[in-house]
């Protein structure tokens, strides 16, 4: 019994002194260096690949990236729970966000274009006619010149920064009729391509050859044609902070909007910089031309 | 005199294992307590959220529980937000329901070859095969339903596969492993005389099965069956990849629909805490839980009945 | 005449039945491991995952699973162990016991999803322990305590009173029983549920989703000091599990081999969860010869 109480309490003794040292000699410049970022699942692996870029080149840094979705970041940014809130909305057309506490921070823009089944037969829909599908006047794709097959719509969630962009640019605010919804782009694009007569919409960087992309009134739904704004369907990807950003939140989003990672990361993993764009648009839709200077 | 204080004393002080006995009842009562906390805890949580759908934004319950259109975002006509939550609790108990219909026979069936017909194979093969199914991760399950059962369905019925029918197959096999080693438990309570006898009779092996055995195991098999409803009730990450997540009231077993779970964990990163929209998930979390109660209630009940006779 | 064959027909019936779901399990995991192994390899296995680039590994998340679920285990283990204690051993047959009873029932019937979020709100934000192992860990261990605690309460339940008429005759006192003879012969079916219950944990998805956070930030594997940030020990690491990467991957995965990693993570998922069952058996097998011959 006593031998057995001698061993516990060098066990004890050993645990505490390792934990001591342990103290002791963790790096100290790690210590309080480090930001979280939450947020936009589409948003996230950006954000996380130039964080990884980040914290590689400033040593005794590091950002901590979350998904969770655009209105979890928004919540936790305003909350003041996180530095950064990953959206792929304006702050201002989430509902019960106060947009005007949060600095907006544009990142990249992402192009969105609607997809088919390649059963479908069509390659080019006016938006009256994409309207007439997403609200259901159009069931069979007979109607809009397709292959003799019925409309399967598929929706991403409500609230979903893609079906928000899509259903204001792209269906002129028309609303979707209720039906399947997605979860995910990924998802999506896996259902339109084995489900026949399938349409819904994505970011281009998710566009395969397993999909058919459709033109919309004659319109290719390419980088150059989002640049000028031709291509209507597009929004912004947005870091939002809470106040003016500060010490290592700052130089993250500076370094994020730097061309190191514009003309890098944000090209590589199919988004265009913000850098590119002829023209700027507000939260209210408000499309302004950048004074030729590109 | 000081002596006999002293013996008093000594021998009415607690022994060692008196106070040993009074700590290891308090610590393991506070264990309890702990667990308690944590379920009132859960409880109230999601009940204050769940209510604030009521309360602060002035839905009516009515409303909430047989409207059929789910669109939080958006106010109808009378400037009331459309939260009509019954297409989610339709599919939900459908699913649920033709689930359990599905799973019962096989898992009984199971169940008794595995005790009665041929205990041998039972402990060799399936009572480990089961019990490795019982730890496979919903998430797995729902990556095979995506990937196999959705297609098949499509191939078979056309639509785009998603829907109850897929749903089902895949809560099917996610709770036939559970129900079915419930459903074990249960018919080896039953006495080995009751079996004994009724083969002394001249019953053949069937009608001991199906006569006494059954019938003695009842309470513990209905046990078995609604705590896998329960499970399936609950299930969120796998149906969610396969049902297809339409908040429509479904109209057929291959079109796609919603259950409360799948709206809740699609919709809750989109939405912004405190709004309309997140308390309306929430409340579909409050709905979620008073279930689980009623399955729990059930499932007490039966236990209770199983007990008196 | 009519019984007999009754007889046969029922029990050719029962053959088949049973035949079949041995059939469907078995497919069932013949699918999982099939599809999976091509691209099992000890690269696989121990390198970190890509965000948008193929070749990437479950290394990481590997890691991150077994670590959480140690801690997770060690957090509700005792506290398992108590409450079953006290259920079996020393409460009242009455109303009061009977509602904690239900309480603990449906705890254990509660959605993963709901007991995430409420570890999100109240762990991640309301604590302020962020996204980190600890908070998936306190997440977790609220979803094992009701299965532990009725695992364990079942194990006590097998010891038969003659046991504890004998402890208590021979003067121990209830805990000292408790502690000295029922514990010990129900060792190896409590440690049978145990291994059961980590296969549970293991593949928990939606619990950690909002708690442990779905980002793996690149780990240090020679840094054993878990005050370091990057230290695989570091409690206060953000850390996706193997569940969580598989549902990351199916939902928003944008690297060109996904497909391959989700099946490839699935089946190293199954084949651990095999490993802990075959574990329990062997352990729990061993154990009882040892006690009860002892």
């Amino acid at each position: 019994m006593s031998k057995k109480r001698w061993v516990q309490g060098l066990v004890l003794v050993v645990l505490l002194v390792l934990g001591v040292f342990a103290y002791q000699t963790r790096q100290v410049s790690h210590a309080g260096e480090s930001i979280t970022a939450v947020g936009s699942t589409a948003l996230q692996p950006l954000v996380e690949a130039a964080g990884e870029q980040y914290t590689g080149e400033h040593l005794g840094t590091f950002v901590n990236v979350q998904g969770g979705g655009t209105g979890t970041g928004l919540s936790q940014i305003q909350e003041g729970a996180v530095q950064i809130g990953n959206s792929d909305l304006f702050a201002a057309e989430q509902k019960g966000i106060r947009s005007t506490e949060l600095v907006d921070h544009r990142v990249a823009v992402v192009g969105i274009t609607p997809i088919v089944n390649k059963k479908v037969g069509v390659k080019n829909l006016s938006t009256k006619q994409l309207i007439g599908v997403f609200t259901g006047k159009i069931t069979n794709w007979q109607q809009v010149g397709g292959a003799n097959l019925p409309v399967v719509l598929i929706n991403r969630a409500q609230g979903s920064g893609t079906r928000a962009t899509f259903e204001q640019f792209g269906l002129n605010k028309s609303r979707s009729k209720t039906a399947q919804e997605q979860d995910s782009s990924g998802m999506v694009r896996s259902i339109v391509a084995t489900t026949p007569g399938a349409i819904s919409y994505v970011a281009f960087s998710y566009v395969d050859k397993t999909v058919q992309e459709l033109d919309l009134n004659h319109v290719a739904p390419t980088e150059v044609n989002v640049t000028t704004n031709k291509w209507r369907i597009w929004s912004y990807e947005h870091l939002y902070t809470k106040g003016q950003p500060t010490g290592l939140t700052k130089n993250f989003i500076t370094y994020v909007q730097s061309p190191a990672v514009q003309k890098t990361l944000v090209r590589q993993l199919g988004y265009l910089s913000p850098d590119q764009m002829q023209v700027e648009r507000n939260a209210q839709g408000h499309v302004k031309q950048l004074g030729g200077t590109k | 005199m000081k002596a006999t204080q002293q013996l008093e004393q000594q021998l009415k002080r607690r022994s060692k294992a008196a106070k040993l006995e009074i700590w290891g009842r308090v610590v393991s009562f506070s264990a309890l307590l702990l667990i308690v906390a944590v379920v009132v805890a859960i409880i109230g949580f999601v009940a204050s959220k769940g209510i604030a759908t009521f309360t602060s934004n002035h839905v009516n319950l009515w409303d909430f529980l047989t409207g059929k259109q789910w669109n939080p975002n958006i106010t109808d006509a009378n400037g009331k937000p459309e939260v009509g939550a019954l297409p989610m609790i339709v599919g939900s108990f459908l699913i649920t329901i033709l689930s359990a219909l599905v799973a019962t026979p096989f898992a009984i069936g199971t169940a008794v070859f595995m005790n009665e017909i041929s205990p041998n194979k039972g402990a060799k093969i399936l009572q480990p095969v089961t019990e490795l199914l019982v730890g496979i991760p919903s998430v797995v399950y729902g990556f095979i339903g995506l990937s196999v059962v959705v297609p098949v369905t499509r191939a078979i019925f056309g639509g785009s596969g998603f829907g109850i029918l897929s749903g089902t197959c895949v809560l099917f096999v996610m709770i036939l492993p559970t129900v079915t080693s419930m459903s074990a438990d249960a018919l080896k309570s039953v006495p080995r005389y009751y079996r004994e006898a009724s083969l002394a009779l001249g019953a053949t092996q069937w009608q001991t099965i199906y006569k006494v055995v059954l019938r003695a195991a009842t309470p513990g098999l209905m046990t078995a069956v609604v705590f896998g409803m329960a499970r399936a009730f609950g299930e969120a990450l796998a149906v969610q990849m396969v049902i297809g997540n339409a908040a429509l009231m479904p109209n057929s077993l291959v079109s796609p629909s919603s259950t409360l779970t799948s709206v809740l964990t699609t919709g809750i990163g989109n939405t912004v805490m405190g709004s309309l929209q997140n308390n309306a998930l929430w409340s579909l979390a409050l709905v979620l839980l008073l279930m689980s109660l009623i399955f729990n209630l059930i499932i007490r009940l039966i236990g209770r009945k199983g007990r008196l006779q | 005449m009519t019984s007999k064959k009754q007889n046969q027909l029922a029990i050719g019936a029962l053959y088949g039945i049973a035949g079949l779901v041995v059939l469907i399990l078995l497919a069932l995991l013949g699918y999982i491991l099939v599809s999976g192994m091509p691209k099992l390899s000890w690269h696989f296995l121990t390198s970190p995952a890509k965000a948008f680039l193929s070749g990437g590994g479950v290394g990481i998340q590997l890691f991150n699973s077994f670590y959480l679920l140690i801690l997770a285990m060690l957090i509700s283990f005792p506290i398992a162990l108590g409450a079953a204690i006290y259920l079996y051993e020393y409460a009242k047959d009455n109303w009061v016991t009977a509602t904690i009873r239900t309480a603990i029932e449906i705890l254990s019937s509660l959605p993963s999803v709901v007991v995430g979020l409420f570890g999100f709100l109240f762990f991640v934000v309301k604590l302020r322990l962020g996204f980190s192992i600890l908070s998936g860990a306190f997440a977790l261990t609220f979803f094992n305590l009701p299965l532990l605690t009725r695992s364990i309460e079942d194990s006590l339940r097998t010891i038969s009173d003659v046991q504890r008429e004998g402890g208590l005759a021979l003067g121990l006192s209830r805990w000292e029983t408790v502690t000295r003879v029922i514990l010990p012969a129900a060792v190896p079916s409590i440690l049978t549920g145990v291994i059961l219950s980590a296969g549970r944990v293991f593949g928990e998805a939606a619990a950690l989703i909002y708690t442990a956070g779905q980002s793996a930030p690149a780990l240090n594997f020679a840094d054993w000091n878990p005050f370091n940030i990057s230290s695989p020990l570091n409690p206060m690491r953000p850390a996706e599990t193997l569940a969580v990467h598989i549902w990351k991957i199916n939902s928003e995965g944008i690297m060109p081999d996904a497909k391959a990693i989700s099946s490839g993570s699935s089946a190293v998922l199954v084949l651990a969860i095999l490993l802990f069952n075959f574990a329990a058996r062997y352990l729990g097998k061993r154990l009882y010869k040892r006690l009860t011959s002892a």
